[in-house]
């Protein structure tokens, strides 16, 4: 399977994702540049986390507009399956491949953390491997993660179970105090109506080896694999 | 075609959890400014752009608000009178 990552002015996990993919994976992974116009007939989009545009004007906000990004809309109009990671999931949102938008963190501070979340949806192509309600451990990085929609937003995704992650604290429980960034329902990643396009402010390519902190960024990787290939 | 210059306020949307505005307001009472009740901290943006007149100046900075300068889904955007520079 193919995995393209693209890279924007700013990006700096774009490497993190090439590793997962190549190293943990095992599977073949290339750098789509933001300037292109050609997404070299992969399979699997990925956005990766940094500071496109160094954010200026907002997060994503310019990436979106970005010539490969036209390419990549019409990947995950097809169908293509896209992940978008932090600053990635910024670009989905901004882009209109994801509702709501990502906003300020409540604190004002940059947060970079190991957080717990639930997995709250595993019928996904990015979840397939988790358990219903696993919790597991990721890290976050970020200054812009408030995730926020309006009501009737926030209620279709969540009628639809479109919400894939959410932040808990150590024993499972949804609390404001796991929240690190007053997202609402304590939200940390969804997915697209149709499946296809996912978004999340946690990084599961930076949680692939016990002995860094985590491995549990492996199964959402593992899931992608397995459903694209199936 | 004559040059305009018009200036854009974006605020975030009415409602909406502003930390920044809660925080400068926070620094606002504490320094004696007990009067204010809220503050909302948004951008100011200033274009300078070629226009036929000052009502298709304001139109193209409107169409710049909704495609690119504010998030329709977070932002609320006013637009001054377009002038000639």
């Amino acid at each position: 399977m193919k995995f393209g990552i693209v890279t924007f002015p700013g990006s700096n996990c774009d490497y993190d994702a090439y590793r997962a993919i190549v190293d943990s994976l095992g599977e073949e992974a290339v750098y789509l540049w933001h300037k292109d116009h050609d997404l070299m007939a992969v399979d699997v989009v990925i956005l990766p986390g940094g500071f496109s545009y160094g954010d200026y004007l907002r997060a994503g906000a310019i990436a979106r507009f970005s010539p490969i990004m036209r390419e990549v809309a019409a990947h995950a109009k097809r169908g293509g399956p896209v992940l978008g990671i932090c600053n990635g999931f910024q670009i989905a949102c901004e882009a209109g491949l994801l509702p709501g938008a990502l906003l300020r963190n409540e604190s004002l501070k940059f947060v970079s953390a190991p957080v717990h979340l639930s997995v709250e949806n595993n019928r996904t192509l990015f979840t397939s491997g988790y358990r219903r309600g696993q919790q597991i451990t990721l890290p976050i990085a970020h200054g812009d993660g408030r995730y926020t929609a309006d009501d009737a937003t926030l209620d279709a995704i969540e009628s639809a179970g479109r919400v894939l992650f959410r932040y808990v604290d150590g024993n499972g429980e949804q609390s404001p105090l796991a929240n690190p960034n007053g997202s609402a329902n304590n939200i940390a990643g969804i997915v697209s109506g149709k499946g296809n396009v996912a978004g999340m402010m946690p990084h599961p390519e930076r949680a692939l080896e016990r002995v860094l902190g985590s491995d549990d960024g492996l199964l959402l990787f593992e899931s992608m694999l397995a459903g694209v290939a199936a | 075609m004559t040059l305009f210059r018009v200036a854009i306020h974006i605020t975030p949307r009415k409602g909406l959890l502003d930390p920044q505005g809660k925080a400068v307001a926070g620094a606002l009472h504490s320094l004696g400014f007990v009067g204010v009740k809220e503050v909302h901290v948004g951008r100011h943006l200033v274009i300078e752009t070629d226009a036929a007149d000052a009502d298709a100046a304001a139109a193209s900075a409107r169409s710049m608000c909704t495609r690119l300068l504010a998030n329709p889904v977070t932002e609320d955007f006013e637009i001054d009178s377009a002038t000639p520079r």
